[in-house]
C-alpha cells in the first residue's frame, strides 16, 4: 500500500511511472488541469457551432454540416455536461486543489496516492465515454445537462436518446465514483495530514474551499449515482421510477406510474451542492489572491471560514429552487424561497471581504490580481440576479428564458472559470518552474472581461423580454425578430472572446518552455507551497517537515522585518 | 508509548540500544497480550497540527499508527457516501410507493406499487449467516491486531509469548461473506421462480435493486478481505495487513447494520 511514509523516500524514474500513471498528487494535478484544458476547448467550440447557428441557421459549418433543431440539443447538452463536469468540478478541484492542497499543509502528498492516481484515470475514462457519445448511431444525447425524464428515459424519444443517451449516463455514474474517491483523499489529507502548528484555523482559505468542495462532493455525488442507477434501470431495464404512462410517436411505453420529479428532485438535490462545488475553489483562489495582491492581511478569516460553511450548509437546503415550474405546493416554494434567499448573507459577507481585503491596500495589479478582480465582479453581477429568481413569481416568468442562462453563466460558469485562471497564473511558477507573460495575460483578461459581459449581460435583458432559452431557431419567428440584433452583437462577442482564450493558451505553453525562470517566492507570498522550491521536490520540502508558526494571511505586520511574514517562519516576539 | 501501534517502535529501539543482549531480556508488554485489539480502538493523538501528522518515517520505521488512523477517516468516508447512496434509494422509494396512477379502466388513479413476495425464511438464514460472518471478522481484527502488536518481538530467540492462537477467523469470514452472497443468489432465483423480475412492479424493481446494490457494496469488501488474506500469504508485513483487515471489518459491520435496515424497510413499508 503506497503511503506518503513509504514514497516520501523514492522518485519513479520511469516515464509512465513518472508521468502517466504516477502517484505524485503534483503530476496527478497537472494532469487533471490538462484534462480540464482539453475538455473546455471541446465546450467552448459547442457552444460557438450554437451562437453561430442562432443567427444564421441555414450555415453550413465545418465538421458538423447543417445544425437541425435535435443537432442544437445535443451541442446544448454535451455544453452544459462537459462544462459542468469535466472542467468547473475539474479543474479547480482535481487540478489546483491536488496539486496545491498538500502542499499547502505541509504533507508529502495525499492522504492515498493510489486512490488519487485512481480518481484522475477514472474521470479520464468517464471523458472518453461521453466524448464517444458523439460517434455513435443517433449521435449525442438531446436531454440536456439536467437529463429530465421522460425525455431522457425512453429510448426512442429522440435521435440521441439510444446508445448516446446511455453514455452519457454511464460518464456521469464513473465521474461520480471518481469523484467520490477524490473527495475521500481530500477530507482524510486535510484532517489527518497538516503539518505541526497548521491548525485548522490557520489553513488557507483555498484549504478551507477545498476541504468544504469535498465535503460538500462526498454527500452530492452518491445522490447522482443512485438517481443516475434509476435512470439506467428504466431506460434498460423496463422499470418505472420516473416514467409515467408515456406515448412516443403514437406507440405505447411498456411504463407506467412512474414519476419525472422523483428524478427532479434526487438530480437537484446534488445539482445544486454541485454549483457551491465549481465556485467554493474560486472563491477561495481569490480570497488567496486578493490578500497576496493587495498586501493586507485578508479581511475577517474567520468570517470567511464560516460563510463558506454556512453556503456549503444551505446548499442542500435549496434544490426546490430549480423546480418551482413543477407545481410544486406554495408552501414548499415559499420554503425553498426564503432559504435560497439565505444565502445571499454569506454570500455579501463574501463580497464585503473581499472588498474590504483590497480597501486601503497597496495593490499590485499583476494578472492573478486581475483575475481574481474579475471573479468578485462576476461573482457580484452573477449573484445579483439570484435574488429575483429565488422569488417564485419571477422565477415561473423567468424560468425558461435567457435570464437563468445570464444568471448561471456569469456566476457558476465564468466565474468560475476567472478562478481557474487567477489559479493558473498565480501558481503556474510554482508549478512549472517559469512566470507567465504579464503583457499576454493583461490582454486576454481585459478582452475576456469585457467579451463575457458583451456575452452574458444582454442574455439578462432577452430573458425579460421573454427569449425562450434551449430553442434553436427565432430568425422565422415574427415577434422575436426584433431581438435578433442582440443575439447577433452576443454571438460576435462570443467569436471574439473565444479567439482571445487563444492568447491564454499560447501564453500557457510559450511561459511553460520560454518564460523567464521564476524564484522560489516570485509573489512575495506567506503560505507553505512558498517556502519550498520551484518546482517542489518530489516530496514537496525536500525531506524536511514544514512548523508553521502564523496564519496565512500574515502581510503589513507591524514590527515585522518584510511586509510579509511567511507561515513557516520563527514566531514574532509578542506572541505571533 | 504502550500502545500496540508504538509496538515496532519500541522494537527498533531495542534493537538499537542492546542488540542482541535483547535476546535475553524479558518483554513484558504494557498492554496485557490478551486484551490487545479488544475494547476500544486506539485514540488518536490530539490533532490540529499539535504534532507531525505528516506520516514521516521516523528511525526508518513506517508509522503505522498513523497509516491506521488516515485509513480509518478513509473508511468514515466511504461509509458516509454508502449512507448518501442508500438515504437516497430510500427516498425514492418512499416517493414511488405513494405514488398515485391514472387506471383507464376504472378512470380513477390507483396505487400501482404492487406486492412482492419475498423469501424470509432464505433471508432470514442469510441475515444469520451476515451476523456470524460480522463476529467472526471482528474476532479476525482483533486476532491481526495482537499478530501486529507482538510481531516485532515474535521473531527474538529466547522470546516466549505462550501458546499461539492462529484460528482462521479471516477465512471463515471469507467463507461466510461467499455464503452470504450465494444465499442471495438463490433469494434472487425464488423470486424469479415465483414470477417476480425487477420490472414486474416498483415494489419488486426496489426489492431487487436494494438487495443487488447491498450485495455490490458487500462483494467490495469481501474483496478487501481476500486481499488481506492474500497479504498473508504473500508474507506481507503483519502492519499492512492488520490495517486491511482493521477498516474492512468496520465496513463489514457497517455492511451488516445497512442489510438489516434493508430487510426491515423491504418487510416493514411493504
Amino acid at each position: 500500500m503506497a503511503t506518503p511514509a513509504t514514497i516520501h523516500a523514492h522518485a519513479p524514474q520511469g516515464f509512465i511511472r513518472k508521468y502517466i500513471f504516477s502517484l505524485d498528487h503534483k503530476v496527478i494535478g497537472i494532469q487533471y488541469f490538462f484534462l480540464a484544458l482539453t475538455a473546455v476547448f471541446v465546450g467552448m467550440f459547442l457552444s460557438l457551432l450554437m451562437r453561430i447557428h442562432l443567427i444564421w441557421p441555414t450555415a453550413v459549418l465545418p465538421l458538423v454540416g447543417e445544425i437541425k433543431p435535435e443537432t442544437y440539443l445535443s451541442l446544448l447538452t454535451m455544453h452544459g455536461t462537459i462544462m459542468v463536469f469535466f472542467v468547473l468540478t475539474t479543474a479547480p478541484q482535481g487540478g489546483f486543489g491536488n496539486y496545491v492542497l498538500p502542499i499547502q499543509i505541509g504533507a508529502p502528498d495525499m492522504a492515498f496516492p493510489v486512490l488519487n492516481m485512481l480518481s484522475f484515470w477514472t474521470t479520464f475514462v468517464g471523458f472518453v465515454v461521453i466524448i464517444a457519445a458523439f460517434f455513435v448511431t443517433g449521435g449525442a444525447p438531446l436531454h440536456g445537462w439536467t437529463g429530465y425524464p421522460p425525455l431522457s428515459a425512453v429510448q426512442s424519444a429522440g435521435p440521441g436518446e439510444g446508445l448516446g443517451a446511455d453514455l452519457w449516463i454511464t460518464s456521469i455514474a464513473i465521474f461520480c465514483i471518481a469523484s467520490l474517491m477524490g473527495a475521500l483523499n481530500f477530507i482524510t489529507t486535510t484532517l489527518d495530514l497538516r503539518a505541526k502548528g497548521m491548525t485548522m484555523m490557520r489553513m488557507p482559505l483555498t484549504v478551507w474551499s477545498w476541504f468544504i468542495t469535498a465535503m460538500l462532493g462526498l454527500l452530492a455525488f452518491g445522490v447522482l449515482l443512485s438517481a443516475g442507477i434509476l435512470l439506467l434501470l428504466d431506460r434498460n431495464f423496463g422499470t418505472s421510477f420516473y416514467v409515467p404512462l408515456v406515448v412516443v410517436n403514437g406507440q405505447i411505453m411498456g411504463h407506467k406510474g412512474g414519476s419525472p420529479l422523483l428524478w427532479q428532485h434526487l438530480f437537484w438535490f446534488f445539482g445544486h451542492p454541485e454549483v457551491y462545488i465549481a465556485i467554493l475553489p474560486g472563491m477561495g483562489v481569490a480570497s488567496q489572491v486578493l490578500s497576496t495582491f493587495s498586501r493586507k492581511p485578508i479581511f475577517g478569516y474567520k468570517a470567511m471560514v464560516y460563510a463558506m460553511l454556512a453556503i456549503g450548509f444551505f446548499g442542500f437546503m435549496v434544490w426546490g429552487h430549480h423546480m418551482f415550474m413543477s407545481g410544486m405546493s406554495p408552501y414548499s416554494a415559499f420554503t425553498f424561497s426564503v432559504l435560497t434567499m439565505c444565502i445571499g448573507v454569506p454570500s455579501a459577507i463574501k463580497t464585503f471581504n473581499w472588498l474590504g481585503t483590497m480597501l486601503h491596500g497597496r495593490i499590485r495589479f499583476q494578472t492573478p490580481m486581475l483575475y481574481a478582480i474579475g471573479f468578485v465582479s462576476l461573482f457580484v453581477s452573477g449573484g445579483l440576479s439570484g435574488p429575483f429568481l429565488a422569488q417564485p413569481v419571477l422565477d415561473i416568468q423567468l424560468h425558461d428564458t435567457y435570464f437563468v442562462v445570464g444568471h448561471f453563466h456569469l456566476i457558476m460558469g465564468v466565474a468560475a472559470i476567472f478562478g481557474i485562471f487567477a489559479a493558473t497564473s498565480y501558481w503556474f511558477p510554482k508549478m512549472f518552474g517559469r512566470m507567465m507573460n504579464e503583457t499576454l495575460g493583461r490582454i486576454h483578461f481585459f478582452i475576456t472581461l469585457a467579451g463575457t459581459y458583451a456575452i452574458f449581460m444582454p442574455m439578462h435583458y432577452l430573458g425579460l423580454a421573454g427569449q425562450t432559452r434551449r430553442y434553436s431557431q427565432f430568425t422565422e419567428v415574427a415577434y422575436q425578430t426584433k431581438l435578433i440584433p442582440l443575439q447577433t452583437f452576443m454571438t460576435y462577442a462570443a467569436i471574439i472572446t473565444i479567439a482571445a482564450q487563444f492568447i491564454f493558451l499560447i501564453n500557457l505553453f510559450w511561459s511553460m518552455f520560454k518564460g523567464p525562470k521564476a524564484s522560489d517566492n516570485p509573489w512575495d507570498a506567506t503560505t507553505l507551497e512558498w517556502t519550498t522550491t520551484t518546482p517542489p521536490p518530489h516530496d514537496n520540502f525536500g525531506g524536511k517537515t514544514p512548523v508553521v508558526n502564523h496564519g496565512p494571511y500574515e502581510y503589513g505586520v507591524p514590527g515585522a522585518p518584510k511586509d510579509f511574514i511567511m507561515q513557516t517562519d520563527p514566531p514574532m516576539s509578542g506572541g505571533h | 508509548m504502550g500502545h500496540p501501534a508504538n509496538f515496532p517502535l519500541l522494537a527498533q529501539k531495542a534493537r538499537e540500544q542492546w542488540g542482541t543482549e535483547f535476546a535475553m531480556a524479558t518483554y513484558t508488554p504494557t498492554t496485557p497480550v490478551n486484551d490487545a485489539g479488544r475494547g476500544k480502538p486506539p485514540v488518536p493523538p490530539p490533532g490540529g497540527g499539535e504534532r507531525d501528522r505528516g506520516g514521516n518515517v521516523p528511525n526508518g520505521v513506517p508509522d503505522y499508527g498513523a497509516r491506521l488512523r488516515r485509513a480509518r477517516l478513509g473508511m468514515v468516508c466511504v461509509v458516509v457516501t454508502v449512507c448518501m447512496i442508500f438515504i437516497s434509494l430510500t427516498s425514492a422509494y418512499i416517493v414511488r410507493r405513494g405514488l398515485p396512477t391514472y387506471e383507464d379502466s376504472s378512470a380513477s388513479y390507483v396505487h400501482d406499487w404492487g406486492g412482492v413476495r419475498l423469501p424470509w425464511t432464505l433471508l432470514g438464514i442469510n441475515t444469520l449467516i451476515l451476523l456470524l460472518s460480522s463476529v467472526s471478522v471482528e474476532l479476525a481484527r482483533r486476532q491481526v491486531t495482537r499478530q501486529a502488536a507482538l510481531a516485532p518481538v515474535s521473531g527474538f530467540p529466547g522470546v516466549s509469548l505462550g501458546r499461539e492462537r492462529s484460528f482462521p477467523w479471516l477465512g471463515i469470514t471469507v467463507l461466510l461473506g461467499f455464503g452470504f452472497l450465494v444465499g442471495q443468489w438463490m433469494a434472487w432465483g425464488q423470486l424469479h421462480d415465483a414470477g417476480f423480475y425487477v420490472n414486474t412492479n416498483p415494489s419488486s424493481s426496489f426489492a431487487f435493486l436494494l438487495t443487488i446494490g447491498h450485495a455490490v457494496h458487500l462483494a467490495g469488501g469481501l474483496m478487501a478481505l481476500l486481499w488481506a488474506a492474500g497479504a498473508a500469504l504473500l508474507r506481507r508485513p503483519v502492519e499492512t495487513r492488520r490495517i486491511a483487515v482493521d477498516v474492512t471489518a468496520w465496513y463489514w459491520h457497517f455492511m451488516l447494520a445497512l442489510w438489516v435496515y434493508i430487510f426491515a424497510l423491504l418487510g416493514l413499508a411493504r
